[in-house]
């Protein structure tokens, strides 16, 4: 069996950790193959060693049956490998034909000829159905297109193999049919691609063979055809999951939180929100659907008070708080796990101690006449750490760099649950957790709703959306398309009014 | 803080190391040279109290620098800070008369109060328009550097084309008390000054809300805003704390070490003050051990290139070097730092996920 | 007017030598690098080429080429003093600001300390460069009518070398592969590394060209209107950083900018011998150029267009 690309037995290193252990994949010509594993288990690393951004330690790769040393990404595109990044790799402010060709910059004279890279990539274009302007500047294209540039970097180097890191995770589910296509367009010229994903449902629509990795280590290689969801699932996890999160009918009460018409500049100095309305009970989830960079948060700044509103008021328990400071929205009541946990929810150098009080260090019994109350400060922590299972190497006095992701937004969430706050408000609180922690954070937020408070949630990922929410809100281009039950929707109808499609309109 | 401190050390040693080999390029011994240099410091009572004197100008400036670095700020502009405050407070001395017990704190008072406001500016460029502070301090040095020249030739006149009047005795630090218990240093009550303010700004950072503050808007701005702390009113105060500290060190310098000023010349114990703050982590106590070092170096010098014929300069060659390999060093510690930490980190993902696994049913 | 003209070769004298170091920091900074260290960088270069002439001098007094090998010995200089700050930055992800004031201070340190050394003075005087007209295929171009008057009287030949590195270096920065990579890796290396580009390699060029324009630019200091090496270039080289910041990062922007410093400095200069401005009180004049470079550093600010990448070290792997 001729096998285009084959990965034997390589490991891969890094200080102190084990990213890569003795893993092998192979993948045939004409064939899709899923790389299948959870957040940290290895897929992306296995991958940039293909891609020759990393050397392994030990194991041999090969291309069309001869053994390769894959240095660097150039001696990659030479044998036919491509890459399309996760976090794509697009200068800004420079424009598509010059991030194509960058790297590979065809010349005429000492100056670069930009007019004949940019007529080839058109006719690539065309040729796979792209659609993507060579003169844009990456800037003022959308996120579907960048990707789509990524891609066409891959075709103007000429690659035989076409590696797609986490591709939907930034597309509405319309933009995800396009990109099944292409892939089905890319498979038909010729071309093999693996796609590495932690998305069952896309390895089943699109892939043949998929490889399975657990924290580094090799589970096993299955035909997609002939494997259900729940067996590739439970090789990824290494037990049984339960995706259903268990959740009684809610009872909300009164109004907690009240959005009225409110617009909202985004950091391109245009309206990033529209005239936006939107109520939160108490007792309830409220879920907010929509593709990243759709006005989701903006609209949580608008709430937090780290962005400033244009138009509009926003309401906490009748009260107007548009106005108010950061500080005071706290004070009134409003706890928000953020959506960058590293950015903005803790200071890494500081403690787990001193991060507990990061919104209220300033008040009893925290500190006294301007004086800290370091015992205070234990005491909070430890409870934290107790009842949110906060895992650490020294306690209360870690350092909170050295924690890993799920344990750091432990902290944050007990942080803010134990502010007691009348609104919690929850930006993407699993994003980038193992299966574990995502269960455990789920049953939190279930647990609030059910004590009373108000849940804002807002995910890029459906499923957790649809799960959790009670009712959901739909984000498209700023604006609320509509707020619906989520027992009455599903994913396709959600998909569509995130495309920007209100229901009862046409397909 | 034990690891930064054997780097410091390790800087330190680099740069005598340096410095010893510049001094052998030159033609000389260098252990003549650098016997006499620590000779110079240390050989009596009187050069010590000169190196305690020497340092304390430089410990002020050095917690100047070292405090504005915790929250993230580069204050370049001690120098011009610390000219300007010892001006207000030579003016004040020259021209006010009050009994010595009630003009000298009034001229502490005004030294640090000037330096603030001269800080101030930078500070609000900072926070409000996002102005880099390294160049506006800088440019805030020089424009306190014309503006001492001129009102010192206009108003202040003394015996030379460069210097100022100088301050009556009793206008000064200088205790007869302190001088006399070093046999005849020019040491003061400077002294007591800095440390007292080692001890206030140690305890500022360690123990008070404002010290956690500074401390998350210097780490992590994005995170302070987010928990609503205000980044701007931190910002200036900041550089305004630091800029008192750097106010300090003049009326150290000017009324205290010596008694007047010198124009032409933007202080060098401003930007030395960079040098004691990187060697001393940062930390109040490091930055005290750290200006003594230097102070020894620098009242050593003249001793040595007397003794030598190695140019004085080398003390400031070798204070530059080390600031280098302080600078470099701030990484070799990240890199030990990331080493340990990943290992414990992969048995944390591993504990995190087996334990919750075996929750299931 | 007549006064303009007066004046305008003692501007374009200031002016020259910060364009020369705001371009080197240009380059550093668009490959990713902050550059405090252009003041050193300066003294560097002025020590070196003080310490070459005043040496080639003294053998062959009458010669004009000797300047010119200096200036050449400044750059290399330069360039070299510039590679401990580059080995900083970009192998030991050091905090580049700090880098580049240890870099200043090492070098106002050790030029005094060397210069002591070897001539037994911290100051070096050489015989400098000589003002002449232009002269262009046996045509004396100070006969044009007013532009004339203004660039071909009075120049200093090395005025002609700046603004051809000028003209060349916009050429490279826009239009050659190098200069693509080169803006690719102070904007975002990461997307440059996945290109297969060495941005290690990339960043070094960068802050070897301003080690070697810094070098260069201390260097025209001496041998145009100071005449003399004394440890010091007055702050000259952080007024370039502001002519960098005021220019937005952009040759054109930057050759603006260092004008209006150029001019400002002159006003002040000649202050006392004009009538016009002699009423202006000393300080006011000393002052204004730093005064206005703050007034410009505010006004700028809001619509920054510095390199995105600038000063954040690059660690592979990172995402």
């Amino acid at each position: 069996m001729e096998y285009v690309v084959e990965m034997l037995n390589i490991t891969k290193e890094f200080p102190g950790i084990i990213a890569n252990d003795n893993i092998t994949l192979r993948l045939k010509k004409g064939e899709v193959h899923a790389l299948l594993g959870e957040n940290g288990a290895g897929k992306s690393t296995l991958m940039s060693v293909l891609f020759g951004m990393y050397t392994p330690e030990k194991g041999s790769i090969k291309v069309r049956g001869k053994e390769v040393t894959i240095s660097n990404p150039n001696v990659a595109n030479a044998l036919g490998i491509g890459m399309v990044h996760q976090h794509f790799k697009l200068v800004s402010n420079f424009t598509v034909t010059e991030n194509i060709i960058l790297g590979l910059e065809p010349k005429k004279g000492f100056v670069v000829d930009i007019k004949s890279a940019a007529k080839k990539i058109e006719e690539l274009s065309k040729t796979y159905g792209l659609n993507v302007d060579p003169y844009a500047k990456i800037e003022d294209i959308s996120v579907g297109m960048q990707q789509r540039v990524e891609i066409l970097k891959t075709l103007y180097r000429n690659a035989e193999v076409v590696i797609l890191d986490e591709p939907t995770a930034v597309l509405t589910p319309q933009e995800i049919q396009e990109l099944m296509k292409i892939i089905k367009n890319l498979v038909k010229e010729g071309k093999s691609i693996i796609i590495i994903t932690h998305k069952l449902k896309e390895i089943k629509a699109v892939a043949d063979q998929c490889t399975v990795i657990r924290h580094g280590k090799y589970i096993g290689t299955v035909d997609v055809k002939n494997t259900t969801e729940a067996e590739m699932a439970s090789m990824m996890v290494g037990r049984q999951v339960n995706f259903k999160v268990e959740k009684t009918e809610s009872n909300p009460g009164e109004v907690v939180l009240e959005v009225n018409n409110v617009s909202v500049k985004n950091n391109k100095k245009v309206l990033g929100l529209k005239n936006a309305s939107l109520q939160v009970r108490a007792g309830e989830i409220v879920g907010i659907a929509g593709v990243e960079g759709n006005g989701q948060s903006e609209l949580v700044e608008a709430i937090t008070g780290l962005r400033e509103i244009e138009e509009g008021s926003i309401l906490l328990k009748g009260i107007d708080i548009s106005k108010h400071s950061i500080r005071e929205r706290i004070r009134s009541g409003i706890a928000h796990i953020p959506e960058d946990r590293q950015k903005r929810g803790l200071v890494l150098e500081y403690t787990i101690e001193e991060n507990c009080v990061l919104e209220v260090y300033n008040q009893k019994p925290f500190s006294k006449y301007g004086l800290l109350d370091k015992a205070a400060l234990a005491k909070h922590a430890k409870k934290i750490i107790e009842e949110f299972d906060v895992r650490s190497g020294e306690g209360a006095k870690t350092v909170v760099e050295s924690m890993s992701g799920g344990n750091q937004q432990k902290a944050i969430i007990g942080r803010e649950i134990e502010n007691n706050p009348e609104l919690l408000i929850a930006c993407q609180p699993t994003r980038g957790l193992d299966v574990g922690s995502i269960e455990y954070i789920h049953k939190r937020l279930v647990e609030q709703r059910d004590s009373g408070k108000a849940v804002l949630l807002t995910s890029l990922e459906l499923d957790e959306v649809l799960n959790l929410s009670d009712r959901i809100a739909i984000v498209n281009a700023g604006e609320i398309i509509d707020i619906v039950n989520a027992k009455d929707t599903n994913e396709d109808e959600l998909g569509l009014m995130m495309a920007g499609i209100k229901r009862g309109e046409g397909a | 803080m034990k690891k930064g401190g054997i780097i410091s050390l390790i800087a330190i040693f680099l740069g005598l190391i340096a410095g010893a080999i510049l001094i052998m390029a030159t033609g000389n011994d260098p252990v003549e040279g650098f016997t006499y240099l620590f000779q110079g410091g240390l050989k009596d009572s009187e050069r010590i109290g000169n190196t305690l004197a020497t340092a304390t100008p430089l410990i002020l400036t050095g917690l100047s620098v070292a405090f504005a670095f915790r929250t993230g700020l580069f204050n370049i502009g001690a120098a011009g800070q610390m000219l300007i405050g010892g001006f207000c407070a030579l003016a004040i001395g020259l021209t006010v008369h009050l009994p010595t017990y009630l003009l000298l704190p009034l001229m502490v008072v005004v030294a640090m109060v000037a330096g603030a406001i001269w800080a101030f500016i930078p500070g609000l460029l900072k926070a409000k328009f996002n102005v880099h502070e390294v160049v506006s301090t800088i440019m805030m040095n020089w424009i306190a550097y014309w503006m001492v020249y001129y009102l010192v030739q206009n108003h202040f006149k003394g015996d030379t084309e460069t210097e100022s009047r100088m301050l009556a005795d009793s206008a000064t630090l200088k205790v007869p008390f302190l001088s006399d218990l070093f046999s005849g240093s020019f040491i003061n009550l400077g002294i007591v000054i800095a440390i007292i303010m080692v001890i206030v700004i140690s305890f500022i950072i360690n123990r008070t809300v404002l010290g956690y503050e500074l401390k998350a808007v210097g780490h992590n701005r994005s995170a302070a805003e987010y928990a609503g702390i205000s980044v701007n009113r931190n910002v200036i105060l900041s550089m305004m704390i630091s800029g008192g500290l750097a106010g300090l060190a003049g009326v150290v310098q000017y009324a205290g070490n010596s008694s007047l000023i010198e124009i032409g010349v933007l202080p060098s114990e401003g930007f030395d003050g960079i040098a004691v703050a990187l060697l001393g982590m940062n930390s109040p106590i490091g930055v005290f051990f750290s200006a003594i070092f230097f102070g020894l170096l620098s009242t050593g010098k003249g001793f040595m290139s007397a003794m030598t014929s190695i140019p004085p300069e080398i003390s400031d060659v070798i204070i530059a070097i080390i600031i280098y390999f302080s600078a470099t060093s701030l990484l070799i510690r990240k890199v030990i730092n990331k080493l340990t930490r990943s290992r414990k980190y992969k048995k944390e993902i591993l504990n995190s996920n087996v334990n919750v696994g075996e929750k299931v049913e | 007017m007549d006064l303009i003209i007066q004046i305008f070769p003692y501007a374009i004298a200031y002016t020259i030598p910060l364009l020369i170091v705001a371009l080197g920091g240009l380059f550093s900074e668009r490959s990713g690098v902050v550059n405090i260290g252009l003041e050193g960088l300066m003294v560097v270069g002025g020590f070196a080429s003080a310490l070459s002439i005043s040496k080639l001098q003294q053998s062959y007094p009458d010669a004009s080429w000797v300047i010119w090998v200096g200036l050449l010995i400044a750059m290399l200089a330069g360039a070299l003093f510039s590679l401990l700050h580059a080995f900083a930055s970009i192998n030991l992800n050091a905090d580049q600001v700090i880098s580049g004031i240890a870099i200043n201070m090492i070098a106002g340190a050790l030029t005094v300390f060397l210069a002591r050394n070897i001539t037994g003075s911290g100051n070096i005087r050489i015989t400098g460069m000589s003002r002449g007209d232009v002269d262009f295929l046996g045509l004396n171009l100070s006969h044009i009518p007013l532009i004339g008057s203004l660039f071909f009287k009075n120049a200093y030949s090395t005025t002609w070398l700046v603004l051809i590195i000028l003209v060349i270096s916009i050429f490279v920065l826009y239009k050659t592969r190098f200069g693509l990579r080169l803006r690719a890796c102070g904007e975002y290396p990461q997307a440059a590394d996945a290109a297969g580009i060495n941005v290690y390699r990339i960043r070094y060029i960068g802050v070897m060209i301003s080690g070697a324009f810094s070098g260069l630019g201390g260097a025209i200091i001496l041998v145009t209107y100071s005449g003399e090496f004394s440890g010091s270039v007055a702050g000259l080289g952080f007024l370039a950083i502001a002519a960098l910041i005021f220019g937005q990062w952009k040759p054109l922007g930057i050759l603006a900018a260092s004008l209006f410093f150029g001019i400002a400095t002159t006003i002040t200069n000649v202050a006392q011998v004009v009538p016009s401005f002699a009423a202006i009180p000393q300080l006011v004049l000393k002052v204004f150029p730093y005064v206005v470079t703050l007034i410009a550093l505010v006004i700028f600010s809001k619509s920054s267009q510095a390199p995105k990448s600038v000063g954040v070290p690059y660690e592979k792997g990172k995402r």
